[in-house]
């Protein structure tokens, strides 16, 4: 990992911790941003972790860019000795696979995708190996995910697979994007899932929708009433394939406000993780059964 | 007192300064698009200048006002009339309960600010009562505003006089080509040096997909990549990167063709590798771009950038000395 300093025009330090992606590179992110913001630096007005990078955005009249980058550095220096502990949550997201909207809308965009002649999941399960399509969503929603990146529109979770990097998911977004992707689609691309949380354009593949809203502007929804919007970097998410009348069931109880998302803390440890992924998912997952 | 829309234009918003802080969640500081227009608007009608007014995009709204007020409307020029009588821009004028203000074409510039004494008073969201539309968020029920809404007005102050005007040597609009400056850097790198000169000594027209999220430009020529293998997690086109944050500002080529400049309800974050970015001074500046406006990218480091943004301190000192 070879940490990169770039200003972004006169108000912005964008900071590449990676290249590539990694969780290592995610924690020294997460870790840096939040030394940023437990500083309380004067002149810092938005601190955004990434998944392998981060961006400060500064006001220029209050702290000179070339101070601001030395603090950054400072701040990295610490960064080497970081405890790669943390105190997060899983929550647990519901998901009908390959439901009727998300085939509508993938349908509509055809002749924008890769192969024209099978639907997006298809081509995923094929060129990630899979067997099939039941393999495919197996694997997609046994594991746990890391949300490493909230952001493009307004709540919108960038998820990246707690796996071997050999075993993970990937696949290429599309060719252009699609004018239109509906609500709650959970999507993929490169080595990200995500969940659309505004319904707009889009590039990734769509896999299924989720009945649960993730963004409410309104804080209408019960468990949105705090905050309008539901992810933050950092959260463990673990997906759990329902059927049509599951996912009809869930819609109601948003709708009747007594949906309660499955939520439980936990603390992550990513040097215990990475000596023993599958054995530290099982045992993360225990709290879930 | 409200404001009742009898005709709602092409897409007219309110706006204020904006709304930080929560552009790590994916939620852009969004606000007036030219700033410094936003600010005249509301001195010249005895607001604070950090209120909130009407942006209107291309095409102005019509208005009937159910109440007195002073009004005032800067930044394109798009004469305001009321009741069918021209006014003149930049330039405080009166209207009455049950006159209409409409507009006629616009003739340069591409967006004009509405300030009302008394402020557009919708709900403030998350500190601020900018429309972020996408999001469905904060303005008028976080849309642009429709025929039939009635929008209301905070208590009118009375500070602001009528006949008030911004001097002719301070109202800013881009030449042609506008200029936009940028400090290159961020994936910079990605790009070759052939590219790199082209990049700036093309003349580039802005395209019709220009709007609050970003604006895109054509016309110059093809981007070409360093060869590089392609970072795990980044896609496979060379112009990808692992998704990262895009700053405001931010210019990005998605497969190496038409450059983006992102604005005020910027997307946050994404896979396509950035070039840099435009100047804090020159943001303002392509809110007020026309689609088919012709424009070339300028390279500045970062002592000009700061020397622009204090010129541009100074121009809203000299706009606020001249009214008081």
């Amino acid at each position: 990992m070879k940490t990169r300093y770039s200003y972004g025009g006169d108000e912005h330090i964008f900071v590449e911790v990676d290249e590539e992606m990694s969780l290592e590179a995610f924690f020294k992110s997460l870790y840096m941003t939040n030394a940023v913001r437990d500083a309380e630096m004067t002149g810092v007005t938005e601190i955004c972790p990434a998944n392998a990078s981060f961006q400060i955005k500064f006001d220029p009249d209050v702290i000179a860019p070339e101070d601001m980058l030395s603090k950054l550095q400072e701040i990295e220096q610490q960064a080497a000795n970081a405890d790669r502990t943390m105190e997060t949550r899983i929550i647990e997201i519901p998901v009908y696979y390959q439901d009727p909207w998300t085939h509508e809308t993938l349908m509509r965009f055809r002749e924008r995708h890769q192969d024209p002649n099978v639907t997006d999941i298809e081509y995923a399960a094929r060129i990630n190996s899979y067997a099939g399509v039941d393999d495919f969503i197996e694997a997609h929603s046994a594991s746990p995910w890391f949300v490493s990146m909230v952001g493009f529109v307004a709540g919108l979770p960038f998820m990246y697979q707690m796996v071997h990097r050999s075993k993970q998911i990937e696949v290429p977004k599309y060719l252009s994007p699609r004018t239109d992707t509906p609500k709650l689609t959970v999507g993929y691309g490169g080595c990200f899932s995500c969940i659309y949380s505004v319904r707009g354009a889009g590039g990734y593949q769509m896999f299924g929708v989720t009945p649960m809203p993730i963004y409410d502007p309104n804080q209408e929804i019960s468990y949105l009433k705090d905050f309008m919007a539901f992810f933050k970097p950092g959260d463990i998410v673990k997906f759990v394939p329902i059927s049509r009348e599951t996912y009809d069931r869930n819609v109601a109880e948003v709708e009747a406000g007594t949906y309660v998302p499955r939520i439980f803390p936990v603390t992550f440890s990513l040097d215990e993780f990475e000596k023993d992924i599958d054995g530290y998912n099982r045992k993360l997952l225990e709290v879930l059964q | 007192m409200t404001i009742r829309v009898i005709q709602q234009g092409l897409a007219t918003t309110v706006q204020d300064l904006g709304r930080p802080g929560y552009y790590h969640l994916g939620i852009p500081l969004s606000g007036a698009m030219d700033r410094f227009a936003l600010r005249a608007a509301n001195l010249l009608v005895g607001n604070d200048e950090t209120a909130a007014a009407l942006e209107a995009v291309f095409m102005g709204p019509t208005l009937e006002f159910t109440a007195d007020a002073i009004v005032a409307v800067t930044g394109a020029e798009m004469i305001p009339k009321v009741d069918s009588e021209p006014r003149e821009t930049w330039t405080s004028f009166s209207i009455k309960a049950g006159q209409v203000l409409s507009f006629e074409f616009l003739k340069t510039g591409a967006r004009s600010y509405i300030a009302v004494s008394g402020g557009i008073d919708v709900p403030e969201v998350l500190g601020s009562r900018s429309t972020y539309t996408l999001g469905a968020l904060g303005g008028f029920k976080g849309r642009a505003l429709l025929a039939g809404d009635e929008v209301s007005v905070g208590d009118g102050s009375t500070n602001g006089a009528v006949g008030r005007s911004i001097p002719n040597n301070l109202r800013r609009g881009p030449g042609s080509p506008a200029e936009l400056r940028m400090l290159p850097g961020l994936y910079w790198h990605r790009i070759t040096e052939r590219s790199g000169h082209s990049f700036f000594g093309d003349t580039w027209k802005v395209a019709p997909e220009a709007d609050r999220i970003g604006y895109r430009f054509r016309g110059g020529q093809k981007l070409e990549f360093v060869d590089r293998e392609q970072p795990f997690g980044a896609g496979s086109d060379p112009s990808n990167i692992v998704d990262g944050c895009y700053p405001y500002g931010s210019i990005q080529v998605p497969g190496g063709t038409e450059p983006i400049v992102l604005h005020r309800d910027a997307v946050s974050g994404g896979g396509y590798f950035m070039l840099g970015a435009v100047i804090s001074a020159d943001m303002d500046l392509i809110g007020q771009l026309q689609p088919h406006t012709l424009a070339k990218f300028v390279e500045v480091n970062m002592e000009e950038a700061l020397t622009a943004r204090r010129d541009r301190k100074e121009l809203l000192q000299k706009m606020r000395t001249a009214l008081d």
